[in-house]
This record gives C-alpha cells, structure tokens and sequence, in this order.
C-alpha cells in the first residue's frame, strides 16, 4: 500500500489535525476564563462599571471560543477507540483512568457552570454568579491537568506493569501517574503559555482599540491586565520551558537531541541557532551555534557532555532490537525553534510594553494619564512619537496570534520528537492503529475533520472580529441591577430575560 | 458482586443518565421544526434547554472516557466497529454546539435560519443513531475472535436496529415535546401537549415492538419486569399529559427511558458485545475489563464525583426553572 495512504499515516494526520485545531481553543479558554473572572471580580468588588464592560466584552469573545473548544474536545475523547483501538486495548487501563477522571470531574464542572454563567446574569445573585465562572476556570485547568498527565504517561510511561497474559499494560501507581515530574512540567509550562497565550491575546485587542482611541477606559485595564498575563505568563513558560527540557534530556534524549539536530554527541555541546541537515549523512552541512550553551540547558553545567541522534539510535537499537528510532530531525529541530521564537517574541513585546506604560513613581507626574485617556508609551522621559506609539499598538495586534503558533509547534515538536514510539519505550505507534478500520474510512473521516473543521474556523474567526469591533457593550438596567434571589426577582412575570440565544 | 459488575452498573447509569437528559435536548432540537411556527417560537424551545444542553452532553463523555478506563477492550471494539455512524455523531455534536452558541450572535436572516436547520438535522440524526448503535451491541454484531469488528456499515442497519432507532428517535421527540409543555408558556404550550400525545402513540407502537422483540431475543424474567415498567410508563406519561400534568408526564416519559435502557443493559449482560459468529468471541465483563486496581480507584473516582454531579446540575434545574415565552426573549445584541 501506498505509504503516503496508508492507514498509520492517515490516522496520524487526523489525529495531528484535530489535536492541534482543538488545542488552539484551550490555551485561550483557559486563561480567558481566568482573566473574565478576575474582571468581574474587580466589578463585583469595585462596582466600577468599567469592569462589567469588560467582563462582557472579554466574556463574549470567551464564550465564541470555548464553544468551539468544547465540540473539538469530542472527537479527542473517542478518536482513540476510533483510529486506534490496539492503542486503546493496550493502555486503556492505565490511560484511561485520567480521561474518565478528566469527565467526571472537570468536564462537568465546566459545562455546567458555563451554562449558569451565560445564563445566570439575572438569575443568581452577583456573588453566586460570579463563583459560577470561576467554577468554570476551575473546571478548565483541572480538565488540563488530567489529559496532560495522560500524555505525560505516553512520553514517560511510570505506574505501571506489562501482564504478558493478557497483553496489556496494567495500572499499578495512579498517583504516580498523576504527580510524575513530566506530568507536574508538562502542566506548569502548558498553563503558563495558556497565559502568555490570553495575554498576547488582550493585549492585541485593547492595542486596537486604544489605536484608534475608542473604549479607552475598559481598554486601558485590559491592555495592562494583558500585559502582566504576557508578561507573567512568558516568564514562567520560559523558566518551565527550561525544566521541562532538562526532564526531558534524562527521558527522552533522542527527541532532544533532534531539536538541536545535534547528530554526534559533544562534550562541551553548543547550542545551534541555525542548522540546515542532511538526514541521509546524518549530519548537518551548515551550522551556527553557541558553544556550551547546549550542555547547560540539558544538564546546567556548560561543560557536560551531550549525547547525539547517531549515538542515542545505536544505544536505543541495544535497548531495543534493530530499527530506527529518530523522529523526523527537521520538524523536531524547526517546531522546537519555532516554538521558542514566536512565544518569546511575544514575550519581548510584552516585557517592552509593561515598560512604556509603567505608572506612578516610575513616570514623571507630567506624563500620568487619567482613566479615560490613552496611555503615554514612555520610553525614557518623553513618550514616543504619533509614527512610533502606532507602531506599538500595530505591532501587538499583529503578533497576538504568534502564542498559537509557538503552542501548536510546541505540541508537533513533543509529540512528533517521541517517534516512532506512541508510548515511549513501551508501545511504537505503527502497532497502535485499529487493524479493522479500513484506509477508505479513515480517509472520509479525515477529510471530513479537516473541511468542517475549516469551515468552522473561517465562522469563528469571522465572529471574534465582528464582536472585537464592535467593543464593550452599553449596560442595561437589568445588568447594573442584579437578582438578590436565585431564580431572579419575580416582580414581573413577563419581564425578558438578560440574555437568550 | 465484582468490580466489574459494579462497572456494567455504572457504565449503564452514564447512558441512562445521557438519554434521560440530552434524550429531551434533541427532542426540543427536532420540535424546532415540527412544533415551532416562527422565529421566536423556534428561540422559546431553544432557549428552553439554553443553559443545560452542554452539561447534559457531558453524560456522553463521561460514558466514553469511564468505558475506555473500564473496559478498554469495549471501547476500541465499539469505536473501531461502529466507525462510519460515529463519525457522523460526532459531526452531528460538533454542528450542534456551534448552533447554538452562535446562531443569535449575527442577525442576517441566512445566518439565523442555516443555523436552525443545523439544530434540527444534529439533534434527529444523533436521536436515531443511538438506537441504531444500541440494537446492535444488544443484538450482537459480528465480532471475531480479535475482538475486532469484521462486519460492514451495511450489517449495522438491519431491521432490528432500524426499529431501535426509531424508538429512541420517537421517544426522544415524545420526551422533548413533553419538556418543552413543562418549560414553556402561552399557545405553544398547549400545541406541545398536543403534539406529544400524537407522538406519544407512535412511540407506544415502536417501543413495544422493539423491547417485546428484545424479550424473545435475549429476554429473561428481570428484563420482563423493566419492559413492563417502560410501556407502563409511557402509558402513563400520555395520560398524564392529556390530564395536562405536565410535571408528572415529564417524569414518566423519563422512567421510560430509564426502565428501557436498563432493559437493553439487562439483556446485554454479563455481555458488553455479544458477537453473532461465535459466543466464544463474545465481549464479556470480565474479559474486556480493566484491572481490580484500575476499576478500584475509577469507583471511587465515580461514587464520589457523581453525586455531586447530580446536585449542582439539578440545582441548575431548579435556577432556570421558570416558563418561558416569546414575551421573555431578550432583545439580541448585535
């Protein structure tokens, strides 16, 4: 059969093609549902309306976007059974436990609370209401955490034994699997790009607006809420990023020495900004690289010695018996530079934008500015230019999507670095694809994932933009004046609801 | 009682749990056309389910992700075999939620109207599918000694299964028409009524059928009692709903899906899915199961996750448990 056809590659498309479309959705459901509940915190707490202006507003885009999390995030919990059943008969025991955890306990939290929010503004009391949609983020990070350690399993499966009688892989230590240092590393620099995420996010939107200087006072917060999340978030996904690599070093070298396409192992290792490789040769024909630099992020010290592609192949072959156990060098070396450039570029931009609009004693007095203006952008002591302010604010709309684009080739990179194993060292994934499916069906499946996956796309996009223009909404009577009672006040028997689709 | 009985238990409590709830959701999904004259009628049903339609699907998911850990080797024979029918559930579930979120947040009448259409197509096809899929893990499809499903799309709609599926798909329609009487006001309370009692009776008709031919198929005493409980049920439900006890009718049309789905589960077990080549070949409790260890710390996951999933949807219930008309719409935002 045609290689290019064949039902493993199919179904590794689909699965790549879905798993990046859905986790587009995720990062920003996460950290938009946090940073909408922070903002209807500050409401609650300040009666500011302001803050309900943007509550609304931020709460809108969130709710375009989680609808589509939610729908993409049912074909990942039944793909498995579906494309790849021998998968599933083997790990289930031990993988499927943290996907029915995932269910029962975050996935209902979040869809349930996610309905009383939507509807809740004239149902529940503010206080109630406002639990509901941290009820909801709650749901969102646990819901994360539970499928990141089921991943964390397939890059470094512990917990577990092999029953030989029956074939399978056996649960033996859930909490193992639940707190491995891969999973807890996987987690924490997940929601801290989710973060640097939803702030690149905020940031590109009330850039915006305070462009063209409308909804200044709802946008001046969310520029700067933006900024500390981009800012915050960067850090910590850079620090986690780094600990999350040297686990991986001592895990699964292989993966890491194909991120720098280092072939031959070297001691001191440099670390290689850009390589142009041959795989058949098996080593590069250009390179540029920083001496040690490698050596110190593997093991902390720039002068350990770090193994290549060549040597961890041969070590893997007397591991594991003959056969080739590289990833496809160039996606692993390319997706893990593209990961790291359009996340700190994001990063950069928001760490230069927290200096611009720095406040108070840091600013001359001359230069403060009262909530309804447009922020100064200072770099020293005077504020920049009309050309270069615009600049700015151009620049970070244009980059708010340069998060997506680090996350998805951060997941390509991980997921792709672990070939050919689907479980690392256990399970290779040409044995894990359902025999009884056959390439016809895979094919339709595919194609119909990805046609109506792009249709949705263009809707979704085309949404968030319209309600991006069109800004934080007016307030009504009915939302300055909350329901004390649950069930709302019944003065009016026909009084319209706040809200109904 | 083991472990993995008590899992057969529980798997069964999910699907109950995901009939009974989004059973009325695509119910209302399909009155959308057969009840609703306009547009605001067509909002009324909508937004009857508004808020609990997403909680009420994560009883599929639950039942998905607890079979994978529970019993894995259930849900890579079902998920592989029934490859094209879920395919299209899927597609159906994925269009439905965008339907609904997004169908009022543009006012072009298009827009509106092709996202009406998506409401009415997801939720009927879903309604008869899962029938279809149920008959057929009851009846036994043909599953070799892999485990794996050797049979063709073809195989799966046979009469039998058809039959199930347009009970379930009846039944839902009955059980939404009643819910839809239970949370509305005004003129089209009363043609809900109405029309559930005219779909109440072909539902009567089907689900007898269905269940009577599953007692002679795989039937046994206990099954018996929860087929008469399902049928006396249904009966009662259409009698509550002409006395216009919409409360009680809403409940009934509830215990007869709850009382037919135990009976397939009934019938199913110590089965998962029979295979019709060779009883041998048959996906039992025991051999499709997860470890003792596994399915240990998946039951205390379950008893204690899943009575408090019951409290705060139910209280969800009760917060949004005012009637509702084309007088209380809210003015869209656009």
């Amino acid at each position: 059969m045609d290689l290019a056809l064949a039902p493993e590659t199919l179904a590794r498309w689909q699965f790549g093609i879905t798993t990046v479309y859905h986790f587009l959705f995720v990062p920003l459901t996460i950290s938009l549902a946090a940073l909408t509940a922070g903002l209807q915190t500050a409401w609650v707490r300040t009666e500011k309306e302001k803050y309900l202006r943007a509550t609304k507003f931020w709460g809108k885009l969130f709710l375009i976007n989680i609808a589509m999390g939610v729908v993409t995030g049912i074909v990942q919990e039944f793909q498995f059974g579906m494309n790849w059943s021998d998968y599933s008969r083997f790990v289930g025991d031990v993988f499927g436990a943290p996907l029915a955890f995932e269910a029962l306990i975050a996935f209902f939290f979040e869809s349930t609370f996610i309905g009383l929010w939507i509807f809740g503004w004239d149902k529940l009391p503010k206080k109630i209401h406002l639990a509901c949609i941290w009820m909801v983020s709650i749901g969102t990070l646990l819901s994360a955490y539970f499928i990141l350690a089921a991943n964390s399993w397939m890059q470094h499966p512990v917990g577990y034994r092999i029953n030989e009688a029956k074939g399978r892989a056996e649960l033996t230590d859930f909490w193992r699997v639940l707190t491995q240092n891969t999973a807890l590393n996987q987690v924490f620099h997940s929601f801290s790009a989710a973060f640097l995420t939803g702030g690149a996010f905020m940031v590109g939107i009330a850039a915006f607006h305070l462009m063209r200087k409308k909804h200044i006072p709802e946008m001046r917060t969310s520029l700067r809420l933006g900024l500390v999340t981009l800012a915050v978030g960067g850090l910590l996904t850079a620090v986690s990023g780094d600990t999350l690599g040297k686990v991986m070093y001592e895990q699964q070298p292989m993966k890491m020495a194909a991120a720098e396409a280092l072939w031959d192992g070297e001691k001191p290792a440099p670390f290689s900004v850009f390589a142009y490789g041959d795989v058949d040769q098996g080593h590069n024909k250009v390179a540029l690289e920083i001496p040690g630099l490698l050596s110190f992020l593997a093991h902390s010290d720039f002068e350990s010695y770090v193994p290549g592609i060549n040597d961890t192949n041969e070590a893997l072959q007397q591991k594991f018996g003959p056969g080739d156990y590289k990833p496809i060098v160039p996606v692993a070396y390319w997706g893990f530079r593209w990961m790291i450039g359009f996340g700190m570029a994001s990063f950069s931009l928001g760490l230069v934008g927290l200096w611009l609009t720095r406040k108070r004693f840091l600013l001359p007095a001359a230069l403060r500015t009262g909530e309804d203006e447009v922020p100064h952008l200072v770099l020293l002591k005077k504020p920049l230019g009309s050309k270069l302010t615009r600049l700015y604010w151009l620049l970070a709309l244009w980059t708010m999507a340069f998060p997506l684009i680090a996350n998805s080739w951060g997941w390509i990179f991980t997921e792709m670095g672990r070939q050919p194993w689907v479980v690392y060292g256990v399970m290779q994934t040409r044995d894990a694809v359902s025999p009884g499916v056959s390439q016809a069906e895979i094919l339709t499946s595919m194609i119909t994932f990805t046609v109506l996956y792009a249709i949705l796309a263009v809707v979704e996009v085309k949404l968030l933009v319209k309600y991006v223009k069109a800004g934080p909404p007016e307030l009504t009577e009915a939302d300055l004046n909350p329901p004390t009672k649950i069930g709302g006040d019944s003065r009016d028997a026909d009084k319209p609801m706040a809200f109904s689709y | 009682m083991e472990l993995h009985d008590v899992w057969f238990v529980l798997i069964a409590v999910l699907w109950i749990g995901y009939f009974f709830l989004e059973g009325f959701d695509f119910g209302v999904g399909i009155l959308t056309k057969l009840l609703a004259r306009d547009r605001p009628e067509r909002r009324v049903l909508i937004n009857t389910i508004g808020p609990v339609w997403d909680g009420n699907e994560v009883w599929l998911l639950s039942a998905g992700g607890a079979t994978f850990a529970a019993f894995p080797e259930w849900y890579a024979t079902l998920f592989s075999g029934f490859y094209l029918p879920l395919l299209l559930i899927l597609v159906c579930l994925i269009v439905r939620g965008v339907a609904f979120e997004y169908r009022a947040k543009r006012p072009e009448e298009n827009w509106q109207r092709n996202w009406e259409h998506a409401i009415f197509w997801t939720s009927l096809l879903p309604a008869f599918l899962w029938g279809v899929a149920f008959a057929n893990i009851v009846h036994g499809v043909k599953i070799d000694q892999d485990f794996e499903y050797v049979g063709t799309v073809g195989d799966l709609l046979n009469p039998y299964a058809l039959l199930g599926g347009l009970v379930t798909l009846t039944l839902f329609t009955f059980h939404g028409a009643v819910f839809a009487a239970l949370k509305t006001v005004g003129d089209i309370r009363e043609r809900a009524r109405k029309l559930a009692t005219k779909v109440g009776l072909v539902t009567a008709v089907c689900a007898l059928l269905f269940l009577l031919w599953t007692q002679v198929d795989s039937g046994d005493g206990k099954s018996l009692v929860a087929l008469v409980v399902a049928v006396a049920a249904l009966v009662a439900a259409l009698v509550a709903n002409q006395a216009g006890r919409e409360g009680w009718s809403f409940a009934l049309s509830g215990l007869t899906i709850v009382a037919a789905v135990t009976m397939l589960f009934l019938t199913l077990f110590p089965n998962v899915m029979p295979s019709s080549l060779n009883a041998d070949w048959n996906l039992t409790v025991t051999n499709a199961s997860s470890s003792p260890y596994t399915l240990k710390i998946m039951t205390w996951c379950a008893a204690i996750a899943t009575p408090v999933v019951m409290v705060y949807q139910g209280w969800t219930y009760w917060v949004f448990r005012k009637r509702i008309g084309t007088q209380h719409l809210a003015e869209p935002v656009h």
